[in-house]
């Protein structure tokens, strides 16, 4: 088990799924001989040739409905939107379309369709390409959606995703491709949908997370462990469908939560789980739930003003401290 | 269709107007090659998509827009915001991320705007602009104004939907509009042959019966000419138009692809040797317009033009930390109607930010 990168371990997931799979192929801009915007799929084209590697077009519209249609004639396709922000030109395609069509019709026909595409935001890309969207397509019903936040996850989760038997948004970040870790060496490794992990274990107060807030409330645990405050964060893993249990758990033990997310909190991942929360824990918390999250505004280019807007490391610290400030510790 | 607004012959005519455009090149070239230079010196961050090659097709079209006509473009602007007349301090100081930016540090390298000169934007979604611009021409119609609308776009923007439902509405409308794209001739690592099912891109606007054109777009002053002649029509006639400038760009897509895996040096080398600043030096030499000398001191001009705009740049500050909820809304009183729903993230409904640093 070496160290990968979580880019490697999505490659290697590919890899391994078009090599198993011939109904599995792969569509995108720039994913063949450009080898991908963020070199995901570098030296799959090569390996397996350009029809089950096809690069399309600027087309997004055009080639999230051709992988609609050619899922429901029973193929695998794995689609690449470039970054999120452009999955907006989708959305048709994405939520009236792949999300409906089994429901709509009766259950006769299926859409096994993965959608890849990172969000994220910190290089300075401005408003039009630093957002985070997993949580709109979280609120609908048809679609799956997860946010690996580690190699091993965005490995064992791809897996998954591609033998689904139905949409899956598949959520990755820009900041989390160089992100190494072990990947298990098992070719049929696969990590479950709705099953969140308790990346580090605590006492005085539940972080949850999702993809790179994860490694950001590891280091804001380990920080204010050094001040002897014990806290433990919770990775969803997946948003849809969400693991409500192992956070209630958490917080029963912990008696405070606090939701940290890249996204924009108003209506967003931490609103759901504020909501779920208050009523399965009423009476086991000690403190009103907190959010963290983007400032609200379209993200700033200048620096300091992007600083200012991002769910920084030391403003998900500074929330939590005063969290604890207000239970007296 | 109407008469050519000004002539090849017209502008050599005249020394004054045939310097400026060889200048106007000239500044862009520099800056885009300092700007290529601030970047590795990390004083410029997020994506950076640089002209150079360009310059010919995009300002030869700029230059024939007359006073009220709009002009909007690609991420690829900053060619476009000289042209336009925007102080190069001021768009590098964008590039900065300064306040004395021409969108106050917001918006970047992708995201020039001068509303003043009629510039609406640098816009970062392909494609997205392009029914934008066609609203702008609704506008002219609607109000009757006699202006027209310059829209430039890359070749990988005519394989997006929006390209084609502007079109065809422009058409349906009879919109003053010119649809400038600036083949050169790769969006990212894809060749436009890969993206267009008919790479001869002016022939597609005989699906929307609009004028289809192709011209050398290394040529300033072929561009310049045909330009002026598709603005005129757009004016005068109501109609859109497709205007095609054949050019290449030199660099990579942006500073982040070395833009050698999709094309061979050899490929590079022979658009350079079709360079458009050193074809249209040569010509001002040949019609005895400007010698050597003359074209020597407006690179040595352009080039402290440049500096001075780095060092203005330099010098003014950055936005302040607490500006970051201003130009959300218009109105004076949406900080009431919203209230901490707009400023209370990121830290939720804590009604004061605690304390923190980057
Ligand atoms: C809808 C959308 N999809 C993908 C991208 C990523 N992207 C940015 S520029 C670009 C290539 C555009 O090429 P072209 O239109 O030829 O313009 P050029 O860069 O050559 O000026 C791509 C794919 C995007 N910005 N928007
Ligand atoms: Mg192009």
């Amino acid at each position: 088990m070496a160290d990968v990168t979580y880019r490697e371990a999505l490659r290697r997931a590919l890899d391994e799924e078009l090599d198993r799979d011939r109904d599995v192929f792969l569509m995108g801009e720039e994913i063949g001989r450009f080898e991908g915007s963020y070199k995901v799929t570098a030296g799959l084209w090569q390996k397996y040739g350009a029809e089950r590697v096809r690069e399309t077009p600027i087309s997004e519209e055009g080639f999230v409905g051709a992988g609609i249609g050619a899922a429901m004639m029973g193929l695998r396709p794995v689609v690449e939107i470039m970054t999120i922000n452009f999955i907006l030109v989708a959305m048709d395609q994405v939520v009236n379309h792949a999300a409906k069509i089994r429901y709509m019709f009766g259950g006769t026909v299926g859409v096994p369709l993965v959608i890849r595409t990172p969000g994220g935001a910190g290089a300075q890309l401005t408003a039009q390409h630093s957002q985070s969207l997993e949580g709109w397509f979280a609120g609908c019903p048809g679609l799956k959606v997860v946010a690996p936040s580690n190699p091993a996850d965005a490995y064992g989760m791809l897996k998954t995703a591609i033998r689904d038997d139905d949409p899956v948004i598949f959520c990755e970040n820009l900041v989390l491709y160089n992100v190494t870790g072990t990947v298990p060496d098992n070719g049929d490794h696969t990590v479950p949908f709705g099953v969140a992990e308790v990346a580090k274990e605590g006492d005085d107060l539940t972080i949850v997370a999702h993809s790179y807030t994860v490694q950001r409330a590891l280091r804001v645990a380990d920080r204010l462990g050094q001040d002897g405050i014990s806290v433990e964060v919770i990775d969803l893993r997946s948003l849809r469908p969400l693991d409500v249990d192992t956070v209630v758990e958490s917080v029963r033990k912990t008696n405070r939560m606090l939701v940290a997310e890249e996204g924009w909190s108003t209506f967003g991942v931490g609103a759901e789980l504020a909501a779920r929360i208050q009523r399965a824990c009423f009476d086991d918390l000690d403190a009103p739930v907190e959010r963290v999250g983007a400032a609200e505004v379209p993200m700033p280019y200048s620096k300091p003003l992007e600083l200012a807007a991002l769910p920084l490391e030391s403003k998900i610290e500074a929330a939590a401290r005063s969290l604890l400030r207000e239970c007296g510790l | 269709m109407a008469e050519p607004a000004v002539t090849r012959t017209a502008v050599l005519d005249d020394r004054e107007h045939a310097l400026r455009l060889f200048r106007q090149m000239a500044l862009v070239r520099r800056f885009e090659e300092r700007t290529e230079e601030q970047y590795t010196r990390a004083r410029i961050g997020g994506y950076c998509h640089l002209a150079i090659g360009e310059e010919a097709a995009s300002i030869g079209a700029i230059d024939a827009l007359d006073e009220g006509d709009a002009l909007f473009a690609s991420y690829r602007d900053h060619a476009t915001a000289l042209a336009v007349g925007s102080p190069p301090a001021a768009v590098m100081a964008e590039l900065f991320g300064k306040d004395t930016g021409v969108a106050r540090g917001r918006g970047g390298s992708m995201h020039l705007l001068d509303v003043e000169r009629r510039f609406f934007g640098g816009w970062g979604i392909v494609g997205a602009h392009l029914p934008i611009a066609t609203g702008a021409a609704l506008a002219f119609t609607y109000r009757d104004e006699p202006h027209a609308v310059l829209c430039q776009f890359g070749d990988g923007a005519m394989a997006t939907g929006a390209y084609h439902e502007a079109l065809n509405l422009a058409s349906l409308w009879n919109l003053p509009i010119v649809f400038q794209v600036i083949n050169n001739q790769y969006g990212m690592g894809t060749r436009v042959d890969q993206s267009n099912a008919e790479p001869e891109l002016a022939k597609h606007g005989a699906t929307y019966r609009i004028h289809g054109e192709r011209v050398d777009g290394n040529d300033v002053l072929a561009v310049r000419e045909a330009a002026a002649r598709l603005l005129a029509q757009a004016r005068e006639e109501r109609r859109p138009s497709l205007f095609e400038t054949v050019t290449y760009r030199y660099r990579g897509h942006s500073v982040a692809d070395a833009g050698k895996v999709y094309r061979t040096p050899e490929e590079v080398q022979s658009w350079r040797e079709r360079d458009p600043i050193t074809r249209y030096g040569l010509l001002l030499g040949e019609r005895e317009i400007a010698t050597g000398a003359d074209l020597e001191t407006i690179w040595d001009e352009v080039a402290a033009e440049v500096k001075d705009a780095i060092s203005e740049a330099l010098a003014a500050s950055f936005p302040s930390r607490d500006s970051l909820y201003e130009h959300l809304y218009g109105d004076d009183e949406w900080r009431e109607q919203f209230g901490r729903m707009a400023a209370g993230a990121p830290f939720g409904e804590r009604g004061e930010e605690p304390e923190w640093q980057t």
